[in-house]
């Protein structure tokens, strides 16, 4: 099975971006994965061996989440495991101690310009 | 230090304006270099958080697996976020904070007064793990076209 890793995770498979793993089900090859690059573990479990709560895991367009068989569930060589940590956030609340950085228009190499927080 | 060329940074804080008094949101394609992270497409998504767009944004991972597909077509990478803060200032908050984890990657949020977007900012996520993670501030380098002669 193929497994798609993140931009962040990439520093514990040696700079690659798809790694193809044996394994006849989810699990089976997500433990190939970690057996093969060990630091990938911590970033992908907690301590008590769960997946944390802002790794997704999709098999092809399917969120395993939501499978019957969850990380049973049977795979093929032909199938795509992708790894997406998850992106989110908002405005509050404020850091009341973080002052507005100051915006510093200045010229800069090339013909473009700098703005430095 | 992030790199965009204008369009690019028009584009994204034109999201937020679109979608004030709601929070924007979108992806950064591009390279990753020992000098920062080189921008060449913004990708806009959607914000799924509708019980509360005025101060919240995700982006669905299915939405983000087809934009790293998207990516890959074109040889490049996820190198960062944006969002807009809708009269707020722009800087991380402590909900940024603790739902990034994208280590590497540029967060760019913009400030949108009234509709208006004014100030924008670039953060680096920085460290190793959840545990050590932190945000630098990050210089952006804004790419002019090059005029004719």
């Amino acid at each position: 099975m193929k497994i798609n890793i993140p931009t962040p995770l990439r520093t514990y498979t040696g700079g690659l971006q798809t790694v193809t793993v044996p394994g006849a089900t989810i699990g089976e090859a997500l433990e190939q994965l970690v057996g093969t690059y060990p630091d990938l573990r911590q970033h992908l479990y907690t301590g008590e061996g769960k997946l944390r709560s802002f790794v997704n895991l999709y098999l092809n367009d399917d969120d395993i989440r939501y499978l019957p068989q969850k990380e049973a569930t049977a795979a093929s060589a032909d199938d795509e495991l992708t790894i997406i940590p998850s992106i989110a956030g908002g405005r509050l609340p404020h850091r009341q101690s973080a002052p507005i950085a100051p915006l510093l228009v200045i010229p800069w190499r090339s013909g473009g310009i700098c703005f430095c927080n | 230090m992030l790199h965009l060329n204008f369009h690019d940074y028009q584009t994204l804080r034109a999201h937020g304006e679109e979608t004030y008094p709601h929070e924007c949101c979108g992806v950064l394609l591009g390279t990753s270099t020992p000098d920062g992270n080189h921008v060449r497409e913004t990708v806009r998504a959607g914000n799924t958080r509708t019980d509360r767009a005025h101060d919240r944004y995700n982006i669905a991972p299915e939405e983000l697996i087809r934009i790293q597909r998207h990516a890959r077509k074109l040889g490049l990478d996820i190198v960062g976020f944006y969002h807009s803060h809708p009269d707020c200032p722009a800087q991380w908050s402590k909900t940024d904070f603790d739902e990034a984890h994208w280590i590497g990657c540029s967060y760019v949020i913009t400030r949108v007064d009234q509709g208006n977007a004014t100030i924008s900012n670039s953060f680096l996520l920085t460290g190793t793990d959840e545990e050590d993670k932190k945000f630098l501030d990050e210089p952006v380098e804004i790419e002019m076209e090059k005029q004719e002669a």
